[in-house]
Formats: structure tokens, C-alpha cells, sequence
């Protein structure tokens, strides 16, 4: 199961959908929101998805580990809007008969989600706000050369 | 021909929109659509290096010549998850 939610996720019906008879192992990874960046406290959390496409890359991602691990019971759901601190921006759940390959296969997905699912990510301080990812691009803001 | 350009994040606050429609000569590439995205939204800065170009759901290079319709989204560096890990798998120039 793979999908894009507003509301908050329900971490134990996501790893309930990864149950499976041959599982030894089922591995629950939450991505949660973080009160500081860098010594700056962050206020609250924004995310914004390109929702056809990064649901597309998802489940690119989960061919990509069914491929590589074979494995087959794989859930990921990802909250976009507003989030406050502590919250579950993102949930990965993995099924699999040993805990090796489901704990490298749920590392992979983190990865992944990170590297090229169009999600984006605002922090926002009491003075301020950044779009991550954009921070250490100095030139991504600059003028057009 | 036409194209549906989407903007997220960073770009959309800086062009004040996340979706316009762009009308561009046949056999207009990537490269000519940001080109005339620029002209249109003079306060869009980004350097196109750190920026991912995507047609139709699938990322593209900067040659990539476009159809009518095709759904064409500007994509700055992403940051799912919780983290803020980001690496270029080979952007646009």
C-alpha cells in the first residue's frame, strides 16, 4: 500500500498491511518531525507533494526492493501539509522472512524517498522560513547568470 | 502547441502560482519552456542545475523536446521523509 495523506498517519494499520504467514520480520520506520535545525527552533512543519508523481515513484521504489530483495510486503505512506512537532511525516513498513534484508530493504526506501520523490519540505522558525533542501544551494536562489 | 507547467514548493511561492499553461512554438524543447517561464515570471530565480525537470510524471533532460499537452513540472531539490538528505541524480543545466 502506497499513498499521500493530510491527516495523520495510522502507523499500526500501515504495518498491518505488510502481515504476512512467511514474515519472521516486520520492520516499522517513522520519519518524525524534529524541533530544531542546526540550533534553530522550528516552529511547526509544511510538506508538499507533487501527489500523480511521487506516488508514481513509490511505487517505483517498492519494484525497485521486490526486485532487489524480493520482497513483497512493503507499505509506505507519506503526510503532507501542515505538521506539528513530533509528528509522523513518513511511514515505511516491511515484511519480510529474516529482519537482515527487511532492515536494508527499509534503509533503501528512506534513501530513495529522499534522493528523487518530488515531496518537499518547509521548516518555519519564529524568524523565518526554508524550504530544505534549498539551504545549502546558494545558487538556487541566486539570479539567473 | 501547449504545455501545463506545475510549480512546487520554493518556485511556486516565487511565482506566486503553481499552475499556468504556456503556448510555445512546435519542436520548443525543456529548455525553451523554462526560457519563457522565466520572461513570464521575472521574480521565478532558480538555478537550473539544482532543478529537476519532469514531462508527463517521468524526469527529463533539458534537450527533451515537447508535445502538446504534456504536463511539464518544475521540480526543486526534494526533502521527504524527515530528514533533509539531498542528491542530484543529474540535474538540468
Amino acid at each position: 500500500m502506497i499513498y499521500l495523506t493530510q491527516k495523520p498517519l495510522d502507523t499500526e494499520a500501515l504495518t498491518a498491511t505488510v502481515g504476512n504467514p512467511g514474515n519472521g520480520s516486520v520492520i516499522t520506520f517513522l520519519g518524525v518531525t524534529r524541533d530544531q535545525t542546526e540550533g534553530r527552533q522550528v516552529l511547526w512543519l509544511e510538506y508538499e507533494a507533487y501527489p500523480t508523481m511521487a506516488e508514481k515513484m513509490l511505487g517505483r521504489v517498492a519494484e525497485e526492493v521486490r526486485e532487489r530483495w524480493g520482497i513483497e510486503r512493503l507499505s509506505i505512506a507519506h503526510r503532507t501539509g501542515r505538521l506539528e512537532i513530533g509528528e509522523v511525516s513518513l511511514a515505511v513498513a516491511v515484511g519480510s522472512p529474516h529482519r537482515a534484508e527487511g532492515f536494508a530493504a527499509c534503509a533503501y526506501v528512506v534513501d530513495r524517498i529522499k534522493e528523487n520523490v518530488p515531496i518537499w519540505k518547509k521548516e518555519v522558525f519564529a524568524n523565518g522560513e526554508v524550504w530544505v533542501g534549498m539551504e545549502g544551494h546558494r545558487h538556487a536562489v541566486a539570479p539567473e547568470r | 502547441m501547449k504545455a501545463n507547467v506545475k510549480l512546487f514548493a520554493i518556485l511556486r511561492e516565487q511565482a506566486g502560482t503553481g499552475a499556468t499553461t504556456l503556448v510555445l512554438p512546435e519542436g520548443a524543447t525543456v529548455a525553451d519552456l523554462i526560457a519563457a517561464l522565466r520572461g513570464r515570471y521575472p521574480a521565478l530565480r532558480f538555478d537550473a542545475a539544482s532543478t529537476m525537470v519532469a514531462v508527463n510524471l517521468e524526469y527529463v533532460s533539458q534537450d527533451h523536446p515537447l508535445r502538446d499537452d504534456d504536463e511539464v513540472a518544475l521540480i526543486p531539490p526534494v526533502s521527504g521523509g524527515a530528514g533533509g538528505m539531498w542528491r542530484c541524480p543529474g540535474g538540468v543545466r
